[in-house]
């Protein structure tokens, strides 16, 4: 293999190695395995990142079949972000789940992470969209086992609504680049981008594939797997499920719209999507606000969060592009680092609901942090990653002319504040008498706290992602 | 020549030691004291320095790579010396004040930890070079005070914190509107004597949109009637925070970012010519009158002060307002003399409440007797505010009226002569009756030498004599006014 292959190759064999080594060795050693091939994952993704930055985009094909023919795998500055991210916020969230998990769910929860974590790097290498299509699928199935890890009635009444959602929406999307395959007898998406046509077989096919994308995301009104999916699965799960495998599918569509459909559609298909997503942020916002419960708050919250992501399509500016890559990345640290944060208190007192809270601030005061510094780039206040986000889509909306999404994005802010400092301000409260407060591992009170300064550092040196999301923004 | 690190140095000055702080354990006190005054201090020192530098005319200026087309830039010209030096000295006796104050009390790390980065967040205000900094620092103040409202953690702070956040957040949304618009009309604008915007002057309506929002946003800070509501509610907060929520680190930041937005963004030609000065200035006016009257009718002493916050603050916005040397010279240096003044009576507040638990007006019969220093610095801070001679408040009203004379805006002499009045009437019957009223009942003597503590003492005294010395000196060329003046003559240069 040549250097480019090994580059790219080794992020995408490291977890999957780690995950069949792991699945081998039983109880055991599988945290040592699964450590090792975490670190080893996040150099391997350090060094493609390294290389991308310094050389620009890098392609290689599979197999030595190049394009139209075979499948081809390009690494952008995109694509180095997303590895990044996953990198540094999946183990954290799997340091979380060694203590919160039991020891048999904790022999299955590393290998199949590992799995999830393989299919989501290949999901962000491929520039195929067969090749998508198989990574979505063993990320989904992945997904599907990780929510059910319990064996418990919760978990497996949550994993079978995602698997009877998100598999139509596999379905749609293939049912999508079957057409285009047909049409134009190619499925790498540089090729397919040169070739498109408008005309009702695109339209069509272009249709099937957001529907099956959003599906999965999910966008409004397909989230309604969404709040009882999230609460029902066990936490570090639900983190997995909210920080990163939902955005595998919104990775998915942004490229593809960007770089093959928008092009070719009319405008108005964009501004439909910005509609959804506008009523996503507000319905979602209002109905995280109306919960009584800690973990459905921060599961609303996502449907939020997931449809400011959409504003994207209709400003399709590559300023748009930068500021919802952003929020994917800001999000992705922040909400983790919520999740993980209401293990923790799930943990520590057994109290589900909001008021479990109280005291919060004196007892776990780390838990507490993660959770203001989460919550404060969920609204989008400066210092976090996701008031640059927002930044960057509020100048893009206003640049485009297009001032509505300016109102969402700021009333959205409003409303996640109103969610936010509900949690925030009962843990100022005095601790009741009653509760018990377990002790929970420090390495537990740390991990919310790292995820959440991702956070707060991606709002602090900005330029940096900025300036890797450029290389190789247009083909 | 420039200097790069010394406005950063600044600014870390009171972030470092309020994270090392957050991580002290609370019974630490003499670690904690220590780095807090250790802090105050170095801040003092630094800006003492570029202070120096600033009047000899060098460069200080600290820029950081953010987003594409926008640097984070903090700058020390001369009107952000004005502010960081007033916060640098208010903070420093502020601390002592208020080890003094929570002496013995819970969660003290975590309010001196949040104390200081408000600290921090007003430094970063001052010193911001542009806008988008601005804002940054703008919302890590509204971040940072939300602790210290709730500090009690009693369902009434609490609900005291919802209608702060309320209104700040809301405040902060605005503010985002305003500079998002200004950035998309002009690039990343950055604070320049005499304003950046003539380049998109011709943007009539784009201008005054973004004009109205930002004002709109810092209104609320500055407790701009309508925008009022949470300055008051707010005053559950420990007697240390509302004295430094108010003579230095909120209002004034809402004040002196409707400075910088008049001076130094949009220009004050620019502003004059959109034609949007003159309803700032009736806001103001109103502000000023609706503040006196409702303190009028307070009757506890915490609150009655606040409302007099919003009056005196509003002092400040007029003087900007009105389109004039003279005004605007009374407008700014009202900005150091109403902290001064303000601080004073907060700290006399806490004194009274904290040593004879009064809280309300009518109870303070004859305290003058028992604690005839800090009745003294009571009584030095209202004449000030009424604006009689000797005492700073007197210059900032002196200022202010001719100002409005030469813009041949008299109504506003009105307006200025209707408010001391009104000032009149709620401080003096306090004076009175705290030094010539006989008490309801004989005083609970102090059991130390002293009338109070002296960590609650000597700041209250400290401020005080501050407040007499900025009347007295204030010809001096470094004195408030003779920098306010200096930088003035800057702006108004054609």
């Amino acid at each position: 293999m040549t250097s480019v292959a090994a580059l790219m190759a080794w992020p995408v064999i490291l977890p999957l190695l780690g995950a069949v080594l792991a699945l081998l060795v039983g109880r055991p050693g599988v945290r040592l395995v699964a450590g090792v091939a975490s670190v080893a994952t996040l150099m391997a993704s350090s060094r493609l990142a390294w290389e991308v930055a310094h050389q620009g985009v890098l392609r290689q094909s599979i197999g030595g079949w190049g394009a139209p023919l075979g499948i081809e795998w390009r690494a952008d500055g995109l694509a180095a972000l997303m590895l990044l991210t996953i990198a540094l916020v999946g183990p954290l969230i799997s340091v979380h789940a060694l203590d919160h998990l039991g020891d048999r769910e904790d022999r299955e929860f590393l290998p199949l992470w590992l799995f999830v974590w393989c299919a989501l790097n290949a999901l962000v290498l491929s520039d195929d969209a067969f090749n998508l299509y198989v990574t979505l699928e063993l990320t989904t199935l992945a997904a599907v086992a990780l929510i059910a890890v319990r064996r418990d009635l919760p978990g497996l009444d949550a994993g079978l609504r995602y698997l009877l959602f998100a598999l139509p929406g596999s379905l749609c999307y293939l049912l999508g680049i079957a057409l285009l395959y047909g049409a134009h007898a190619t499925l790498d998406v540089g090729t397919l981008a040169q070739r498109v046509q408008p005309g009702p077989v695109t339209w069509v096919a272009a249709g099937l594939v957001t529907v099956g994308l959003c599906l999965k995301t999910p966008l409004f009104p397909l989230h309604v797997w969404l709040p009882p999916t999230y609460t029902g699965a066990p936490t570090p799960v639900t983190a997995l499920l909210s920080a990163l495998i939902s955005k595998g599918s919104f990775y998915v569509l942004l490229r593809l719209w960007l770089e093959v459909f928008a092009p070719v559609l009319d405008a108005r298909v964009g501004q439909l999507l910005g509609v959804l997503g506008a009523v996503a942020v507000l319905w979602g916002s209002f109905l995280a606000l109306s919960q009584t419960q800690l973990k459905r708050v921060v599961a609303y919250s996502s449907v939020a969060q997931i449809g400011y992501l959409f504003l994207v399509f209709p400003m399709a500016t590559s300023g748009a592009r930068a500021g919802a890559i952003y929020l994917v990345v800001s999000h992705a640290a922040a909400k983790a680092s919520m999740f993980v944060a209401v293990g923790n208190i799930h943990q520590a007192v057994g109290i589900t609901a909001l008021g479990g809270v109280q005291g919060l601030a004196y007892r776990m005061p780390f838990t507490f942090l993660a959770m203001a510094l989460g919550g404060i780039s969920l609204i989008g206040i400066p210092p976090s990653g996701g008031f640059i986000a927002k930044w960057l889509l509020l100048n893009e909306s206003i640049g485009t002319r297009q001032w509505w999404w300016a109102l969402v994005l700021l009333a959205g802010s409003l409303l996640a504040a109103a969610y936010v400092f509900r949690i925030l301000r009962g843990s100022f409260l005095p601790l009741p008498a009653e509760v018990k407060v377990r002790s929970i591992p420090l390495r537990n009170e740390l991990a919310p706290l790292a995820l959440a300064l991702i956070a707060l550092v991606l709002g602090l040196v900005p330029w940096f992602p900025l300036e890797l999301l450029a290389i190789g923004a247009s083909r | 020549m420039t200097n790069t690190w010394l406005p950063l140095s600044v600014l870390l000055s009171s972030l470092l030691p309020g994270l090392i702080i957050f991580l002290l354990a609370e019974e630490q006190r003499r670690t904690r004291t220590l780095l807090n005054l250790l802090a105050a201090v170095t801040k003092l020192v630094l800006t003492g320095v570029m202070a120096w530098g600033v009047f000899q005319g060098r460069q200080y200026e600290t820029r950081l790579p953010f987003l594409p087309k926008a640097d984070l830039v903090l700058r020390a010209d001369s009107f952000s010396l004005l502010f960081i030096t007033l916060s640098a000295v208010l903070w420093f006796v502020t601390t002592i004040y208020a080890v003094g104050y929570l002496e013995g009390t819970d969660h003290r790390s975590r309010f001196f930890g949040f104390f200081s980065l408000c600290v921090a967040s007003t430094m970063g205000i001052a010193l911001a070079g542009n806008l988008l900094t601005f804002f940054l620092f703008y919302e890590m103040l509204t971040l940072s005070t939300y602790p210290l409202v709730i500090h009690r953690g009693t369902p009434e702070a609490l609900r005291a914190g919802n209608v702060y956040l309320r209104y700040t957040l809301s405040g902060a949304t605005l503010l985002l509107a305003g500079v998002v618009l200004l950035y998309s009309l002009a690039g990343a604008v950055e604070f320049t004597e005499r304003g950046a915007l003539g380049a998109v002057a011709a943007h009539r309506t784009e201008l005054i949109a973004a004009f109205v929002l930002l004002m709109g946003g810092l209104g609320v800070k500055t407790a701009l009637v309508p925008l009022h509501g949470w300055l008051p509610v707010a005053m559950v907060a420990p007697a240390p925070v509302s004295a430094l929520l108010h003579a230095v680190a909120v209002v004034k930041a809402g004040a002196f970012g409707i400075t910088r937005v008049i001076y130094d963004v949009y220009g004050v030609y620019l502003v004059h010519d959109l034609g949007v000065m003159q309803p700032l200035a009736i806001v103001a006016a109103v502000t000023i009158l609706f503040g006196s009257v409702r303190a009028l009718q307070q009757g506890d002493l915490k609150k009655r002060l606040a409302y007099s916050t919003v009056s005196q603050v509003a002092y400040i916005v007029l003087g900007v307002s009105i389109f004039g040397t003279a005004s605007t010279i009374g407008g700014l240096v009202h900005l150091v003399h109403q902290g001064v003044m303000k601080i004073t009576l907060f700290f006399c507040a806490g004194n009274y409440a904290e040593e004879l638990h009064v809280h309300r007006v009518s109870e303070l019969r004859g305290v003058g007797r028992r604690m005839p220093l800090t009745t003294a610095a009571f009584t030095v801070g209202a004449l000030g505010m009424i604006g009689i001679p000797p005492v700073a408040g007197f210059i900032s009203k002196w200022y202010l009226g001719i100002g409005a004379l030469e813009a041949h805006q008299p109504w506003l002499v009105v307006v200025l002569l209707t408010s001391s009045l009104l000032n009149a009437g709620y401080f003096l019957p306090i004076v009175y009756s705290a030094w010539f009223q006989a008490p309801r009942e004989a005083w609970k003597p102090s059991p130390g030498r002293w009338e109070i503590g002296l960590l609650l003492l000597l700041p209250t005294v400290a401020t005080a004599v501050l407040s007499l010395a900025a009347g007295l000196f204030a010809g001096a060329e470094l004195s408030p006014l003779g920098w306010t003046r200096l930088l003035t003559e800057r702006e108004f240069r054609p």
